[in-house]
This record gives C-alpha cells, sequence and structure tokens, in this order.
C-alpha cells in the first residue's frame, strides 16, 4: 500500500515537471527571435499570411500554448515545420526505436565494461593494470564523442581498405556489424564514468566488516569477489543507469550524424537549428517524459536489489 | 551438450590467443551488407543526401533534395534534355503569341498506373498552386498566369486562373502580361500535373509516403525510410523510357556530416559525392591530397554585399558605398582569401552564366566597371562625412551566417576597409534562421546575401531591387530601377526586356546598390564509370536522368 502511495506520489510530481518542462520550453521558443516560416527567399505579403494561417501563426501566442496544450493532451503533437507531410507523433514512432537500439546496446556495453574495468581496477589497485585502465577511463571521459566517432569510422576504412573487403560498413543502419562500432562509440564515455564508479565503491566495500568475516570464514576468494563484494558495490552504478539511459538515447546527435543512423537525435538537434516548432516541443517533451520515468524505474529498482530499501518508508 | 560446453572452455582456458584468432576469422566470414557505388549489370547508382526531403508534393515543395526527387520522377509540359537544352515533355508541341499560350500533348504520356496525362491534369495542380488555403512558397512563380495573384490574395476563385482544357490533349493558357520567359518556367515543379482524383484520394498526404505518389516521369520512387534511405527504379510507362539507360538511382545515406559521406565515397560505396551541394573545404583538400579527379561547376549561387538602404542607416549614404566599392577587389578576395578552385570573382548583379537574347548576357553587355581606386575612394569618404555631417563614421555591422566562406569573406571586407579607409566594421555572425529574421526586418547595415536563380532568365537576378521585391531586404527604392523592371516584365520582346537589364547592370554599379563578391562553385568527385551526369544553376543542380554506368 504504502509502495502504490509512494508511486502514484512520484507519477504526480513526473507530469508536473513534464508540465513544467514543456511549458518552459514553449516560452523559451517562442522568445528566441526568428520564424520558422522563414526561408532564404522572402516570400511577400499574400504568401506569409496565407503560410501563418496554416500553421495557426497568426493567433496570438497565448492561445497558441492553449490549443498546443490541450492537444498534447489528447496525444497529438501536431506536424512537423521541416518535413510537411509528416506529425511529429510519426516522428517519435519512427525514429525513437532506432535510438533506443542503440542505446540499450551502448548501455550494454558500458554497463558490462564500466563493471569489468572497475572491478579489475579496485582488484589491481595502486599497481600498472589500475594505472592503465584510469587512463584509458580520464581519455574517455575527456575526449568528446565526435572525435572518437571520427576516428573510429577512419579505423573501420583503414582496416577495410587493408583488408580488401568489406569486414564492417563505414556507415549506414543495416544489420547487427553497423551497429557495433556506433554503439561502442556511443557508450563509451558512460563506461568510463561507470569505471570509476566502480572501482571506488569496490574499494569502499573492500574494507567492510562482512567482507572481512567472509574473508575470515575461508570462502574462496572467487566467491567472496563475486557474492560479496560484486553484488554490493553495484548499487551506485544502478543509480546512474537512469539517467544514463536518457542521456545515452538522446544524446546520440553525433554519433548518430556520424554513421548515417536514422535516429530520433538527429531531430532533436536539427529542430533547433531549424526553429521548427512541434519537433522542439514533441521531442523535448517525449525525452523530458522519458527521463523522468527512467528515473523512478531505477528508484523502484533499487528495493529489489538492496532489501533495505523501503520504498514510501520515508 | 554439456561435454560440447566444458570442452569450449577447456580450450578458452588453455589457447586464448588461439580462440581471439578465431573469433576475428568468424567476423572477416560475415558477408558484407552495403553495396557498391555504381554498378553496371544493373545500372544502379548509389549518393549519399545531406538531409531529407521537406515535402515532395509538387504543388508545394520548396527544397532541393525535393526538387531533386520530383525533377527525376516528375515531367511537366517541358523538360530539360542531356544537354540541358528545353524540350517538349507532356506537350509535343506548342506556341506562344502575345499572352496567349497553347501546348499540345502527346497521346502516349503516361501516369504510373497506366492512366494517360491530360490537360485537366495540369489545370487541377496549376489551381492549387494559387489556392490561398493550399499557401504555397512558390505561388508567386505561377503569378505571370492571368489572375494568379488576386487568385492567391483570396479576391478571385479558383476558376478565374487563365488556363483552360479546350480538350483532353490541348492547354490554353492566358498570361497577365507579354512573358518572355514564361517557357523556361514550364519545366518548374509548380507547373508540373497533378491528377485530380488520386489527389483527393489521398486525403491530404499527397507525396507523403510511397503509398501516395504517383508518377509521370523517367523515375518512380520505390522506397522511403523516413530519415534513412530512398530509392527510385526506372519507370517503365514513361513515353520516353527507351532512352533512359539508369534502373536504380538508390540513396542509402543521409547524413550531413561531410567526413562520413566522404569516407563513403573513399570505401567506393558512392557514385558521387557532393552532386547537390558541392565538397567542403575539408573534403576538397582531402580530394586533392588524394589526387581524385574534381569535377567544378558553378552552382548558380550569387554572393554579395546587401546595404541597408533605410534612410535612418549610414548605408543610405551612396558616397559612402561608393568608397567601398572602389577599394573591393573581388578577384583578390575569390583568390587569396577564400582560394577555392573554381570560384569565379563577383563582378556584376547578373552572373556569367546567364543567356541574353543570342548568345551569354555578359558577352552581348559586358559590365562597366568602377575602377580600383583608394585615392577616389577616400574623396568618396570625405565626401560621405560631409553630407552625414559627422567626423567620424560609426562602427558598421556585417551581417553573415556561420558558414565557413561566408565568414572568409566578412572577415576579407573588416580588415580591406579597416587598412584602406580606417572603417570599424563588425562581423555579426548569426545562424540561418536568426540571419534570414535580422535580414528581413532590416536589422543590419550590410549583409554577405546569395541569390540563386529560380528560372532561366537574368530578370530572375535584375528584379531582386524593385521596391515591390519581398526579397529587397535593404529597401532599396528607386523609380528609375522600377521602370526598368517593368519594361523587362511588359513586353516578349527580347532585345527590349535584355536592354533594360543591360541598364539596371550598369544602375547596381553607377549606385554601388550592392557590392559582388563571387559566384560560387561546387566541387564534385565521381566514380570514373559513371557518365553523363548534367549539373546546371537551376532547380536540384544535378540530373542523373540521362547518367549511365559503364565498364
Amino acid at each position: 500500500m504504502a509502495m502504490l502511495r509512494y508511486l502514484l506520489k512520484r507519477l504526480g510530481v513526473g507530469l508536473f515537471t513534464i508540465w513544467f518542462i514543456a511549458t518552459a520550453t514553449f516560452t523559451v521558443m517562442h522568445l528566441v527571435p526568428g520564424n520558422p516560416l522563414a526561408n532564404e527567399r522572402g516570400t511577400n505579403a499574400t504568401i506569409r499570411a496565407n503560410l501563418e494561417r496554416q500553421y495557426g501563426l497568426d493567433k496570438p501566442v497565448f492561445e497558441q500554448y492553449l490549443i498546443y496544450m490541450s492537444n498534447m493532451l489528447h496525444g497529438d503533437f501536431g506536424i512537423a515545420f521541416s518535413e510537411e507531410n509528416r506529425s511529429v507523433n510519426d516522428i517519435i514512432r519512427e525514429h525513437f526505436p532506432v535510438s533506443a537500439t542503440l542505446g540499450v546496446l551502448s548501455l550494454c556495453f558500458a554497463t558490462v565494461g564500466g563493471v569489468l574495468w572497475g572491478a579489475l581496477a579496485a582488484l589491481y589497485r595502486n599497481r600498472l593494470p589500475d594505472a592503465l585502465i584510469m587512463f584509458l577511463v580520464i581519455l574517455g571521459i575527456s575526449v568528446p564523442s565526435f572525435v572518437f566517432a571520427a576516428f573510429s569510422q577512419l579505423f573501420i576504412l583503414k582496416l577495410n581498405q587493408w583488408s580488401g573487403r568489406s569486414i564492417l560498413p563505414v556507415a549506414g543502419w543495416e544489420g547487427v556489424s553497423s551497429m557495433l562500432m556506433p554503439a561502442l562509440v556511443l557508450g563509451l564515455s558512460t563506461m568510463a564514468y561507470m569505471t570509476r564508479l566502480m572501482r571506488s565503491s569496490m574499494l569502499d566495500v573492500a574494507n567492510t566488516d562482512y567482507l572481512r568475516t567472509a574473508r575470515a570464514k575461508g570462502l574462496s576468494p572467487t566467491r567472496i569477489f563475486f557474492r560479496h563484494q560484486l553484488r554490493n558495490a553495484i548499487l551506485p552504478v544502478i543509480t546512474v543507469l537512469g539517467p544514463a539511459i536518457a542521456i545515452i538515447t538522446t544524446g546520440g546527435f553525433v554519433v548518430e550524424s556520424v554513421f548515417a543512423i536514422p535516429g530520433l537525435g538527429r531531430y532533436f538537434v536539427q529542430a533547433v537549428a531549424q526553429l521548427d516548432y512541434t519537433v522542439i516541443m514533441g521531442t523535448t517533451v517525449f525525452f523530458g517524459a522519458f527521463l523522468v520515468l527512467m528515473v523512478i524505474a531505477v528508484d523502484i529498482l533499487y528495493g529489489f536489489i538492496d532489501p533495505r530499501i523501503r520504498l514510501g518508508a520515508v | 551438450m554439456r561435454r560440447a560446453i566444458a570442452s569450449l572452455l577447456h580450450t578458452l582456458r588453455c589457447y586464448p590467443q588461439r580462440c581471439l584468432v578465431s573469433l576475428l576469422l568468424l567476423i572477416c566470414a560475415l558477408p558484407a551488407l552495403a553495396q557498391n557505388g555504381v554498378d553496371y549489370a544493373t545500372q544502379t547508382v548509389r549518393i549519399a543526401l545531406t538531409g531529407e526531403p521537406r515535402n515532395l508534393n509538387s504543388i508545394r515543395a520548396t527544397d532541393q533534395f525535393s526538387i531533386f526527387f520530383l525533377e527525376h520522377s516528375m515531367e511537366g509540359l517541358l523538360r530539360r534534355d542531356a544537354h540541358f537544352e528545353l524540350v517538349g515533355g507532356v506537350a509535343e508541341r506548342w506556341e506562344m503569341e502575345g499572352t496567349t499560350a497553347r501546348f499540345w500533348l502527346r497521346h502516349d504520356a503516361l501516369w504510373s498506373d497506366g492512366v494517360a496525362v491530360t490537360a485537366q491534369d495540369f489545370v487541377f495542380a496549376w489551381r492549387q498552386v494559387v489556392n490561398p488555403d493550399v499557401a504555397s512558397e512558390y505561388a508567386s512563380i505561377m503569378y505571370p498566369v492571368k489572375n494568379a495573384e488576386a487568385i492567391n490574395q483570396g479576391k478571385l476563385p479558383l476558376e478565374a486562373l487563365g488556363v483552360t482544357a479546350l480538350d483532353d490533349y490541348t492547354l490554353e493558357v492566358q498570361l497577365e502580361a507579354p512573358t518572355g520567359y514564361f517557357l523556361t518556367l514550364m519545366s518548374f515543379m509548380v507547373y508540373y500535373p497533378v491528377r485530380e482524383d488520386f489527389y483527393l484520394a489521398q486525403n491530404g498526404r499527397y507525396f507523403a509516403d510511397v503509398k501516395n505518389m504517383i508518377f509521370n516521369g523517367p523515375f518512380k520512387i520505390t522506397s522511403w525510410v523516413h530519415g534513412a534511405s530512398l530509392r527510385m527504379e526506372k519507370n517503365l510507362t514513361y513515353w520516353d523510357a527507351a532512352n533512359i539507360t539508369l534502373n536504380v538511382i538508390d540513396i542509402p545515406y543521409i547524413t550531413n556530416d561531410s567526413r562520413a559521406r566522404f569516407n563513403l565515397l573513399k570505401e567506393g560505396k558512392l557514385a558521387i559525392e557532393n552532386g547537390l551541394q558541392g565538397l567542403e573545404a575539408e573534403q576538397l583538400r582531402d580530394a586533392l591530397a588524394n589526387r581524385m579527379r574534381i569535377r567544378s561547376h558553378s552552382d548558380g549561387g550569387l554572393f554579395y554585399i546587401e546595404f541597408n538602404h533605410r534612410p535612418e542607416r549610414i548605408t543610405h549614404n551612396m558616397n559612402l558605398r561608393k568608397a567601398m566599392q572602389a577599394v573591393l577587389d573581388s578577384q583578390e578576395l575569390v583568390y587569396k582569401a577564400i582560394g577555392i578552385a573554381g570560384y569565379i570573382p563577383g563582378q556584376s548583379l547578373i552572373p556569367t552564366y546567364m543567356n541574353g537574347v543570342h548568345d551569354k548576357f555578359r558577352v552581348e553587355y559586358p559590365v562597366q566597371m568602377a575602377p580600383l581606386d583608394p585615392v577616389k575612394a577616400r574623396e568618396y569618404l570625405a565626401l560621405a562625412k560631409q553630407e552625414l555631417g559627422i567626423d567620424k563614421i560609426p562602427p558598421i555591422a556585417i551581417l553573415c551566417d556561420d558558414r565557413e566562406v561566408a565568414i572568409v569573406a566578412a572577415q576579407y571586407l573588416q580588415s580591406l576597409f579597416k587598412r584602406t579607409l580606417d572603417l570599424d566594421i563588425k562581423v555579426d555572425v548569426q545562424t540561418f534562421k536568426l540571419r534570414l529574421d535580422k535580414a528581413h526586418n532590416g536589422s543590419f547595415d550590410m549583409a554577405v546575401y546569395a541569390w540563386a536563380p529560380d528560372y532561366d532568365d537574368p530578370i530572375t537576378f535584375a528584379d531582386l531591387f524593385a521596391s515591390w521585391n519581398a526579397n529587397n531586404n535593404g529597401r532599396y527604392s528607386n523609380p528609375v530601377y522600377d521602370a526598368y523592371v517593368r519594361t523587362v516584365q511588359g513586353t516578349d520582346n527580347q532585345q527590349i526586356r535584355m536592354d533594360a537589364i543591360g541598364k539596371i547592370q550598369q544602375l547596381v554599379i553607377d549606385e554601388a546598390i550592392i557590392l559582388p563578391l563571387y559566384e560560387r562553385t561546387a566541387n564534385t568527385v565521381q566514380d570514373p564509370r559513371l557518365e553523363g551526369v548534367v549539373f546546371s544553376q537551376l532547380g536540384a543542380g544535378m540530373s542523373l536522368t540521362y547518367a549511365r554506368v559503364v565498364q
């Protein structure tokens, strides 16, 4: 019961957050100078008036806001300005799965890699493997993804030229082989971040009483490592998982562009440059809602991993 | 099963290197999915695009990508052939006299479902273009047709448009006034036919997806995965299909990352790059370093400094403008500052490729350039200060967008005017939409601006500074200029028209209305097996209609 009430409360706050995101975005978007209908070719007064009437831009801004909000409540994000025959709903429906696939794959890379390298670094603390891993981690966090993306593409190109055959595709979105490199590149910084997190949390756990007890009982080192140390140390990694999912699925713009992947991130970023009102609103609200949901999901996941955490107990 | 896993684990533990090698071999053995840029046997060409078509509905299309697909899959009354000459398309022959044009349609022109293309299809399409509720951005291209503008303003019903189907295969057009370039408009997309029954059946989704499309041109769009890929295949019902060699134009990649596209080209996955927009500076250097064969063509864009002529702006003063004109050497700008092969120094409002009466316009009407003269420039400047009643010219802003070449040009002018005239220039770099907004609102002193032709007649440039022109951002207003433009638009006598445009060309220089900077060039690299690509300054700029793959 407490669990249910907690969930309802969280969802309520979540809804308020989404409303706030929508309103703030709408306001800022209309404050930015520029006209979404502006084109290189100036249009005469007649044509411009016809266009504005068609997009409802001839109405006062507050009325536009009310119309937009009521449409949004009905689940209708409107028609894109930049692709006049497509609704924003269609754009999200067709392109989010691509971003999500890429995101989940790179998150797998990031989590598995992060946990593995972090644990290894902790195991070899202050020795050569630790220093090496930590150096790579700094590199992974500080080098932006477009550099990695460009380099990895060049690497594939050289690899293919050297071997005289197409080992991995240079770009495109067809089959698993084309997903590997983009996912790896996209997950790299998250992997680096998780490695650090995992390492410090492993070291924290290493000094706890229950681990000393386990060693004193004479358990095998492997069993201690996997059953006691790893499981207890993994909690902070789960914490960042929620935001990481959102960041990875939305932040893939550069990677999507370099590898010619038809994901949603591209629309998200290009819409701002083109001042495409409906796409800006649709993608922002969608991603906002997604982030809110992920954070709630992770909080619930906590309860399962760590029985000490009781949701709604506070 | 368990034994198999155990033995696998054993191998893994004992021979890690061997396992790694076999894993690599396994990856190598995976079949290559992506296909090559050109294929002789299937006559296939693959290209990449930098963006999606915005709207493929010919009535409302505006962007280069949409125009590219429409030019390949649709056909108007006239069309451009393999040498870019205007020849018969759906119309077999035509007659033009004064304000009346008559077209006789060929009987074998078919839609891709086998139904004949008729004169009614043109009447329906043209009425929709000027329909105020449809709100076509290119409606003004239809204004030479009688009553088009009034209908677009909502003052007359659609039926009042001066186009009539005399029978299924005869179309008569009444014009507002004799229009010398009317025939060249017939290959422009807003003049394409649209079949009423099919259009209405799509419920507002005409050409939104492949299932909502119908074609009368050389190719059919057979697949469109939004944001990812498009594919065109030869249209077998096209009346001239026998002269089309290519079977497939495939667009498997859409990305605005120029480096990624160039890598695909190097990998042999693309037939041509970048056919529609030209290579960017970095890829051009890469291509030169790799000794690739580069093809250059003018893409039609004329870049110039637009002045703000509003009376409250300092650039309203002609002597100030003439001072700048007298020190600006567009050759130095192009050859030293920009340094991209193929750019032509700007000299006139009318670009070099435009046609005059019998020859190129610029051959028939050579430009009388204002001489480069720093001494004279300082005299103009002193005169300007005197007229304005000030001792020092306040800082002047040059508006430009964030494209590399535009910024280079603006910075060149900044240092040039400082060095020669001691003028303080601020470079105001804005993103595309913001620059448009500032330009349209007149919040600039000078702006790096570009114009590309809508149709094959110099008036597409010459009327830019008519006082009523929506693109006259600087609000230049001169009754003499306006009178010349009216002369050109009021007759179809080519000699009278070109003479008037010649006078406009000179007036632009005499009053320093603008400062021409350069004519842009697009550089492309293509697979040597691809032949017959037609580049032009009009429409999408590249046509693969008559291209072929050789062995």
